[in-house]
């Protein structure tokens, strides 16, 4: 697809909407439909139709399959991690109420921290399996030759 | 008009899903396939399961959808031709006809579709719908059962979708790169 002018034009002017609205998506979570998965879906998506019209070795330069694999990493880390700090402030394991001096505004941090531990380790896992499916097409291709 | 867009619904995911049976093309598979996750992601719309449908329509219809295809680049887009075509299979119909009849009188004691008084709804549904604004004081409920009441469980989720991943790149990266060290020296060792 690389003569294709009005895909790679249409594909750059698409992309920073769609990360946008998967920010829109999490951020949103408490009042509209969506949540961490679904953001990390879209999120994942933005770079997918990157790579389809741009090609694999273009966006690898941008993110890099170390950067997505490190992420799948870190988001179940900060979801583990928001409930060893709520244990270190003296409540239950993932009991929110304590990030804050009101209970309830501790709910809506602890949902926040742990719904973005669910986006980048949703992000990261998609990108980092379809990383090795687009990367591997161009290895079955050297094979045919 | 509930009831006719849900008929509606559910004869097209039958059609697509035998279809999808049908087609040899598996190009055209994957592409019903995709179909058939943004149906169920309308199924779920009409049902007001709009946090199911969204993950189904960006999920089901999008993300698989290019993971089947780039599996479909790797293995070809023709299904092979079965070796025994044209012959009655009788052992797989007679094991779809038992596990369908055993699945149609499995529905026979469920309770009626939608019914307010069902057992599921007054579990701990009832505290839920009642108690989030006053204890999470988040409007979504969805929200809030999934990452405060039930954050174990979301926890789990997040925990099985990292080990897929895990899994894959086990799978498909070490081969890889195998395949890569491997096929450098051919050319020297090939007269072609």
């Amino acid at each position: 697809m690389r003569e294709e002018l009005i895909l790679r034009v249409g594909a750059k002017v698409l992309a920073p909407f769609i990360v946008a609205f998967a920010l829109y998506v999490h951020f949103h979570g408490d009042y509209s439909p969506g949540g961490g998965f679904q953001a990390g879906v879209i999120l994942a998506a933005a770079f997918v139709l990157l790579t389809l019209v741009y090609g694999v070795e273009a966006v690898q330069r941008v993110l890099p399959p170390r950067f997505v694999q490190a992420c799948a990493a870190l988001g179940v880390l900060l979801y583990g991690g928001t409930g060893v700090a709520t244990m270190l402030l003296g409540g239950n394991y993932l009991g929110y109420g304590v990030l804050a001096h009101d209970p309830e505004h501790g709910q809506h941090y602890g949902i926040l921290l742990v719904e973005a531990g669910v986006l980048i380790t949703v992000f990261g896992v998609m990108a980092t399996i379809f990383y090795l499916f687009a990367g591997r097409r161009g290895a079955a291709k050297e094979d045919d030759s | 008009m509930e009831t006719a867009t849900d008929i509606v619904l559910l004869a097209l995911l039958a059609a697509t899903a035998l279809g999808m049976v049908m087609v040899r093309n598996l190009f055209a598979v994957v592409m019903l396939a995709g179909i058939y996750s943004l149906l169920s992601a309308g199924l779920f719309t009409v049902m007001d399961a709009v946090d199911v449908a969204f993950t189904e329509a960006a999920v089901g219809a999008g993300i698989s959808t290019v993971l089947f295809l780039g599996a479909l680049a790797l293995a070809g887009s023709r299904e092979k031709k079965r070796a025994r075509a044209g012959r009655m299979q009788l052992v797989p119909l007679a094991v779809v006809l038992v596990t369908g009849a055993a699945l149609i009188y499995g529905t026979m004691d469920l309770p009626p579709f939608g019914d307010a008084d069902n057992p599921v709804h007054h579990h701990v549904a009832d505290h839920y719908l009642e108690e989030t604004y006053h204890e999470i004081g988040v409007p979504n409920v969805v929200t809030a059962v999934l990452a405060s009441y039930r954050g174990y469980d979301t926890m789990g989720e997040t925990t099985v979708v990292f080990a897929a991943a895990v899994g894959v790149l086990l799978l498909l990266a070490g081969r890889a790169r195998r395949r890569t060290d491997a096929a450098a020296p051919r050319p020297a060792t090939e007269p072609e």
